[in-house]
């Protein structure tokens, strides 16, 4: 076999990982978008401030403590413990959870009715200030985010594929567990909207705000769970991704990933985000791959754009969006 | 409050019970405009009992008020026999209240099923934490549920429909496939916003005979609005006319009939 095809190969199943991981960061949209018309420009930010929770709680840290010190002329940093890692995920996802609520009861709560855009400014200005208090909160240094995820090359592929091909791919476990996981993380969701009263009571906000109303559906209560779910797709994001490269503010980019897989899945497909999440994900890698060479490279910070302006062109409402048809 | 009698024999010789609900001095204003101006009626249980009146009059207004997507400014709502507080449309659906909509607003996205389906969402009481722990419970109750809406769907005779997405049917069943949705609920008080409008005569027929049925075999008491004269004669056991947000005449349909103001604001005579 040529080699080019084999490392083809290589490329293409990185490249599915990494779609893994743009479809989640996208499905965290999605799911508030067709709930509540609202795109949520702070869903990047909310994996950021997930992460360095998480992280904060792990390592003992005191919140806010720069605050306390400055105000109180204390000198607190560290409680002095460490709370291990699952126990430390339940905490964040509880703060994810509070986090819900104080955006649905101060901000969304009194703009309901409004026009799209000035909910999307709204949530504007919701990132940067998320931004500003995890910074308060954590302080911004870059930290290491460790919960016990395997990391590095999987010997049990290298061997494998060296006895078939003679040639040993480079998959990271990191990569597969990811995988693994946001497979888990994407079924359980579909069975919760399908089948759960909470699940059902979702769809029907997604689908008819007055409708939903009259068969005994609390809107307040649908949004507060959306934004809740959306916020622990956020941390399950935020972890893989700060394990990959640390907790930092450039976490809050992977939401620049998640654009061209929502433009390609439309936004308020969840299948859609998923398929589209893998396409954008193979498709830059093997772009990168293949041409990228000839062009001096770095292909992977538009090449998804690119493919998802294609698209746009051809199939507005994205791969699975409804089909919008104008009523006349 | 004078002591009202327990039972009242309708015209056709129907017994129906005591009141279940009375609205009492609402009044409701959006800025200038006084939709409901200070009225009182009661809704017996058993009963079909109509609201009728010109365009704008306030009758929908007013079955938003009882179902709580509008709030009055003034008045009470008494619910079997206890005043209920400023509740959300959610709550009083919760509280046995099911309605369907003048501009019908059903999932579209949805299976003619799956839209009845919700309708159960009131009598669902697992909540996902449970469902995920006692699994057979959960089927339990999906079971019961999918029994429920799939009896509604016969009795209304939608049942060739069930799986087809309600975005792609003719106006004419989408109104049916809402009076499903909202029976699904066995709720003890139905409210219809002109279930028959833009239907042709057979329709109707099939319509009528249809909230005859439910209020005959379910006992369910209904509220309705409808502008066809004929409709409301033949189905309601009482009538509460309105004319530009005030009530202008309650009783029997053959009372409503002869009264006087109702003559005048039907054949158009100028207000003053
Ligand atoms: N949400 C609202 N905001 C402002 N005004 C409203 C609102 N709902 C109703 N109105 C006004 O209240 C008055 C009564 O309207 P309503 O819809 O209750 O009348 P109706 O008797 O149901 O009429 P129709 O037979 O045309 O359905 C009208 O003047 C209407 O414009
Ligand atoms: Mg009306």
């Amino acid at each position: 076999m040529p080699e080019q095809f084999i490392w083809g190969i290589e490329v293409f199943l990185n490249g599915l990982m990494a779609g893994v991981l743009y479809a989640l960061v996208a499905l965290g949209f999605v799911l508030i978008y067709k709930a509540s018309g609202i795109f949520n420009y702070a869903q990047g930010v909310m994996a950021l401030f997930a992460a360095m929770t998480l992280v904060g709680i792990m390592n003992g840290q005191v919140p806010f403590a720069h605050l306390i010190n400055a105000i109180f002329g204390t000198n607190v940093h560290h409680f002095g413990w460490h709370v291990p890692a699952f126990v430390a995920i339940l905490l964040t996802a509880c703060v994810m959870v509070g986090f819900a609520w104080i955006v649905q009861r101060f901000i969304f709560r009194h703009l309901v009715g409004q026009e799209p855009i000035i909910l999307f400014m709204a949530t504007i200005g919701l990132a940067y200030f998320l931004e500003g208090v995890s910074d308060l909160m954590w302080n911004s240094e870059i930290k290491k985010l460790d919960v016990g995820l395997p990391q590095g090359i999987n010997f049990a592929i290298d061997d494998y594929t060296y006895g078939i091909f003679g040639y040993g791919f480079f998959i990271d476990n990191l990569d597969i567990v990811a995988t693994i996981i946001a497979a888990i993380l994407v079924l359980a969701l579909t069975i919760f909207s399908q089948y759960s009263k909470q699940g059902r009571a979702m769809r029907a906000v997604a689908d008819d705000h007055q409708a939903a109303l009259s068969v005994g559906v609390s809107l307040n209560f649908v949004w507060i769970m959306v934004w809740s779910v959306a916020g622990f797709v956020a941390l399950v994001a935020g972890i893989m991704w700060g394990t990959k490269s640390g907790v930092q503010f450039s976490l809050s980019l992977i939401a620049l990933k998640a654009l061209p897989v929502l433009m390609l899945g439309g936004f308020t497909s969840i299948p859609g985000a998923i398929v589209g999440g893998l396409i954008i994900g193979v498709g830059e890698k093997l772009f990168e791959f293949a041409v990228g060479p000839m062009i001096g490279g770095a292909t992977e910070n538009w090449f998804a754009y690119v493919l998802a302006l294609i698209f746009l062109v051809f199939r507005p409402q994205g791969l699975f969006g409804e089909k919008i048809i104008e009523r006349v | 409050m004078s002591a009202v009698a327990e039972e009242f024999i309708t015209e056709d010789g129907r017994k129906i019970g005591a009141v279940v609900m009375e609205m009492k001095n609402i009044t409701l204003k959006f800025g200038g405009v006084v939709a409901i101006k200070d009225i009182s009626f009661d809704i017996r249980q058993g009963e079909i009992r109509a609201i009728i009146g010109p365009n704008g009059a306030g009758k929908s207004s007013m079955l938003n008020v009882i179902s709580g997507f509008y709030h009055p400014q003034e008045g009470e709502v008494w619910y079997k026999g206890a005043r209920r507080p400023t509740m959300r449309p959610y709550q009083v659906a919760a509280q046995g209240i099911a309605r369907t909509f003048q501009n019908i607003a059903l999932f579209e996205g949805m299976s003619v099923l799956d839209n009845v389906m919700t309708g159960r969402l009131t009598h669902m009481k697992t909540n996902m934490f449970q469902q995920g722990l006692w699994y057979g419970k959960a089927r339990a109750e999906e079971i019961e549920n999918r029994q429920k809406a799939e009896e509604i769907i016969d009795f209304l005779e939608i049942q060739a429909i069930r799986k087809t997405p309600v975005g792609r049917l003719p106006y004419g069943l989408k109104k049916r496939v809402e009076l499903a949705r909202a029976l699904a609920a066995e709720p003890s008080i139905l409210l219809l916003d002109e279930p028959m409008a833009g239907m042709n005569v057979e329709e109707k027929e099939d319509m009528s005979r249809f909230i005859l049925d439910v209020n005959d075999e379910f006992g369910t008491t209904i509220a309705l609005i409808e502008h066809d004269m004929g409709v409301v004669m033949d189905l309601s056991d009482r009538v509460v006319v309105m004319d530009y947000g005030k009530k202008i005449g309650d009783g029997t349909p053959d009372e409503v009939r002869n009264n006087q103001n109702v003559i005048d604001a039907y054949l158009g005579v100028a207000h003053d």
